[in-house]
């Protein structure tokens, strides 16, 4: 295949960054969209230019590094799935790609396609954790979860942390992350003592770190590579709601 | 590779000042979307109380202007003149003042949200004609909304003037000649009914009742209570202008 790259390069956060096209050949239908971009560096090294940044790790589709903006769409075209899952078989011999950042505010760009996504540690510092006691693993059985509940956490706590709900949001909004979380620890009974002090600091959090407010357009949960059902938004507004009345 | 990218110099990002209350809390993003929801339920309940008088007129001209009357005395002589329509203008303009409030302080922080927009035009996964509907087509409603005030409530534009009898008023406003007037309120009440579409299911979302197994039910009761509305308002001005009403 043939390609034609339309990529975003931006030397440093100060840069202001621009589109820069590439020709790429000989990309095979099965490669990884995250190889066909080692294979551009590659040429790009041995011309003696900058390789394009872009954020990666583990390339399973579960640490939530890889990002990318692909024709519009975070992860690219391919439902729920990341985008070192995203294959070239996807596209077409002389396609034109395009491939941004992130982009938020509250996810400065690092270089090229790299953004810093601390801010949604923050968020977890400010209250996505339970408090327990540390020491030995405790019982299992001890505390009894109703399995639609356990269900319903597990799916929340599938979140990989990746950021593409922000960057697929028209308002850049950190909702479904910050939902995710919320709905994780809300439903088990080990995030109940701080439930309603947690939603009231993460809402914090993610306000002062910059991001939207959520407009309820469902387009974070349609792109996100992990499904976060749409509702988890809906039990964080409810679980702020009745922080707010006391 | 992002490893050794150097991590961004950016300013920390300020700690959300702590609570100061429950009224607090609705300065968040998530508590202005409460008010949105409880606001835009008040006016749609206003709604459809209009919707239902306006439906009066083809009982006749003296059905339609005895309770437009009645809307003026009912209570009396326990309470004033005037008091329940005074006390439900108090309402609905305070709920409107709220609602527009909201809803710029949301669109602000959804603007400076996202500095930088993409390149590729981001595609829509969801409805996302929403956030235009709401956000413009909420601006277009407003001035609709004064047009209409002035036209059939103060009779200002109103070629019978303020003093004519409401069935008069009506019946010389949507006059065949005046064709442009009754397409006018016809597109307005179109961009009503497709702002209460997402209204009403982002209102259910807001206030924590949005549930995966729900949103069928809640989209369709949505749609309906829309359309409905549409139907009604719409009926009145056709109807004069096709000459059914005179």
């Amino acid at each position: 295949m043939k390609l034609t790259l339309k990529i975003w390069r931006q030397k440093n956060a100060a840069d202001e960054g621009r589109m820069v096209s590439y020709e790429i050949d000989d990309v095979s239908p099965d490669m990884s969209f995250l190889e066909m971009l080692d294979v551009l560096n590659e040429r790009l090294i041995l011309d003696g230019e900058d390789p394009v940044a872009f954020d990666h790790d583990c390339r399973e589709g579960i640490c939530g590094m890889c990002s990318l903006v692909i024709d519009g769409t975070p992860h690219g075209p391919e439902k729920a799935t990341t985008t070192c899952q995203l294959h070239m078989r996807k596209f077409k011999d002389g396609d034109v790609i395009t491939i941004e950042p992130w982009r938020a505010r509250a996810f400065p760009v690092v270089k090229d396609l790299v953004v810093d996504r601390s801010a949604f540690d923050r968020i977890i510092q400010a209250g996505g954790y339970v408090s327990a006691p540390t020491g030995s693993a405790p019982e299992a059985a001890a505390i009894p979860v109703p399995k639609e509940d356990a269900n319903k956490a597990f799916d929340a706590a599938t979140c990989i942390g990746c950021g593409a709900c922000v960057a697929a949001c028209p308002n850049a909004s950190a909702m479904l992350f910050t939902a995710a979380k919320i709905t994780h620890l809300g439903l088990l009974p080990q995030g109940q003592p701080e439930r309603y002090d947690r939603v009231v600091k993460m809402v914090d959090q993610m306000d002062a770190e910059g991001f939207g407010g959520c407009t309820n357009t469902g387009e974070c949960t349609a792109v996100c590579p992990k499904g976060i059902p749409f509702e988890t938004i809906s039990r964080l507004n409810a679980d702020l709601l009745k922080a707010s009345r006391g | 590779m992002s490893r050794s990218t150097p991590v961004a110099t950016r300013p920390r990002p300020k700690t959300p000042s702590p609570a100061a209350g429950p009224l607090k809390r609705y300065r968040s993003s998530v508590g202005k979307k409460a008010v949105m929801a409880v606001t835009g339920a008040i006016l749609v309940l206003f709604l459809i109380a209009h919707a239902i008088g306006n439906l009066k007129v083809f009982l006749g001209r003296e059905d339609f202007d005895h309770y437009s009357h009645w809307l003026r005395s009912v209570g009396e002589p326990a309470i004033p003149h005037r008091t329940f329509l005074t006390a439900m203008e108090v309402v609905l303009t305070v709920a409107v003042l709220l609602h527009i409030w909201a809803a710029i302080s949301l669109a602000r922080q959804a603007r400076q949200a996202r500095p930088v927009r993409y390149a590729a035009r981001p595609k829509a996964h969801e409805n996302r004609y929403a956030t235009h509907v709401m956000r413009y087509g909420g601006i277009v409603v407003l001035l609709f909304v004064i047009w209409h005030l002035l036209d059939l409530t103060f009779g200002a534009v109103n070629p019978k003037g303020g003093d004519a009898q409401p069935y008069d008023k009506v019946i010389a406003d949507f006059d065949p000649s005046r064709w442009y007037i009754t397409l006018f309120y016809v597109v307005a009440v179109i961009l009503v009914g497709l702002h209460l579409r997402h209204g009403l299911f982002s209102a259910v979302q807001t206030l924590g009742w949005g549930r995966q197994r729900r949103y069928p039910a809640v989209r369709l009761a949505a749609d309906v209570v829309a359309a409905l509305l549409v139907i009604g308002f719409v009926s009145v001005p056709v109807m004069v202008t096709i000459g059914v009403l005179n």
